[in-house]
């Protein structure tokens, strides 16, 4: 607000006590009113660097005035507003509290008509009109491949009703159905509220799913690893012949184009990847004498490059 | 409407860290989006309000929301019952008045 005492009299933040006079002095013999009347500036002027001396000239206020203690007319600095000034007035509405969901002024507001509703029962605005039942909400577990290709299950509820959920093809976990109508019935005509089902997917012995794709560990013999097969494989939409070329070895990872989750929606269809895996099956001494035998068998070293990893 | 780096100079006391994980757990609500946030008087308020519930009365960060929470609801209520007061000085008749302070204050 008002210009830095100080600098109205024309003295530095260290000014003794005598310069503070003198420059007081100084200022007051020009800007006198009497010396010059009908002058208003001159007036305003001398009633500023009057109050200024009156601050400056005193050890203890000008003490008060340096600290920021007091300000310019040597009033009392207010502190800022404190919160509630806002919070307790329109402003507040910024912050309302919104937990919970529904009503938006929470404690303010839904809690109200509890409070209140006696008094406004026969004529308030809630109750006069339709209104709508509130949405109920469930956990279903569905099973894997019932989550993958859909299916419809029966919901039981807590209150014995059941409930058939239809579950699309490519449904995720944690996806939440909403069957309309299927909540709590609305009060005074007014609509059921819905049924939210939220769809937790149970894990596959087998599967992996992620997003359209799956994925699948295929065990295969070491005969058909070495010499090829054609072989039957799972798929969530049920077995495919798949081909394996000779000389494949676990790890290889094939995919099945079209075969993972199927289309839904705007979504194509996602592929299945399988990962063969060689098991040895049990003991064979032919194949052990062969092994003994085989020149080849003694030369190849799986962990070759492995030099120094550890 | 005030900058961040206005609210910094008016709360000193605040770090801009703090500011901005407040902002983003949704306690301080400023106008505006990220990099150019417009402050309310209420939303510096509200900033020193929980730099003193933090510093000076020793609240933990992780129970600031629900302090806060707790104090929007109450606040909520006291505007609420500001409205109905509002509400009960334009439309009840002298005598429901009478009645109610009776009932309410005797």
């Amino acid at each position: 607000m008002a210009e830095d005492l100080y600098t109205v009299l024309g003295v530095a933040k260290s000014a003794s006590a005598d310069d503070i006079r003198s420059a007081f002095r100084k200022l007051a013999k020009k800007h006198h009113p009497d010396l010059n009347p009908g002058n208003k500036v001159a007036e305003e002027r001398f009633k500023t660097i009057s109050a200024a001396n009156e601050i400056l000239s005193d050890p203890e206020q000008r003490k008060k005035y340096d600290a920021g203690e007091i300000d310019e007319t040597g009033a009392q600095k207010a502190p800022p507003r404190g919160y509630r000034d806002y919070a307790d007035a329109a402003p507040g509405a910024r912050y309302a509290y919104s937990g919970g969901g529904a009503g938006a002024e929470g404690f303010g507001g839904e809690t109200f008509e509890d409070l209140f509703g006696t008094i406004f029962g026969e004529r308030g605005a809630r109750d006069a009109g339709p209104r709508r039942g509130q949405d109920a909400q469930y956990t279903l577990l569905a099973a894997f491949l019932d989550a993958v290709n859909g299916a419809t299950t029966r919901l039981t509820l807590p209150d014995g009703r059941t409930l058939d959920v239809k579950i699309p093809p490519g449904t995720a976990d944690g996806d939440v159905l909403r069957l309309r109508g299927r909540g709590a019935p609305g009060r005074n005509g007014g609509p059921a509220g819905d049924a939210l089902i939220e769809i937790n997917v149970a894990p596959h012995a087998f599967f992996r799913r992620d997003g359209q794709d799956v994925s699948l560990t295929l065990p295969v013999s070491l005969r058909e690893a070495v010499l090829g097969a054609k072989i039957s494989v799972p798929t969530p939409g049920g077995p495919v012949a798949m081909t394996i070329r000779p000389g494949a070895d676990t790890g290889t990872t094939l995919r099945l184009k079209g075969r993972g989750v199927p289309a839904h929606g705007t979504l194509a269809a996602g592929d299945l990847y399988v990962t063969l895996e060689v098991r040895l099956g049990p003991a064979d001494p032919a194949l052990e004498a062969f092994l003994k035998d085989a020149p080849g068998a003694q030369k190849f070293d799986p962990r070759a490059g492995m030099d120094g990893a550890a | 409407m005030m900058t961040i780096e206005r609210v910094f100079m008016e709360v000193r006391e605040l770090a801009s860290e703090d500011l901005e994980r407040w902002i983003a757990a949704e306690l301080v609500r400023p106008d505006g989006e990220r990099g150019d946030w417009r402050f309310a008087e209420i939303d510096v308020a509200r900033i020193r309000l929980i730099v003193e519930l933090r510093d000076v009365l020793e609240i933990s960060e992780p129970a600031l929301p629900t302090v806060l929470s707790l104090l929007d609801q109450l606040y909520g209520m006291r505007r609420r019952m500001r409205q109905l007061n509002e509400a009960m000085e334009a439309h009840l008749a002298p005598d429901v008045r009478a009645a109610l302070q009776r009932h309410l204050f005797e």
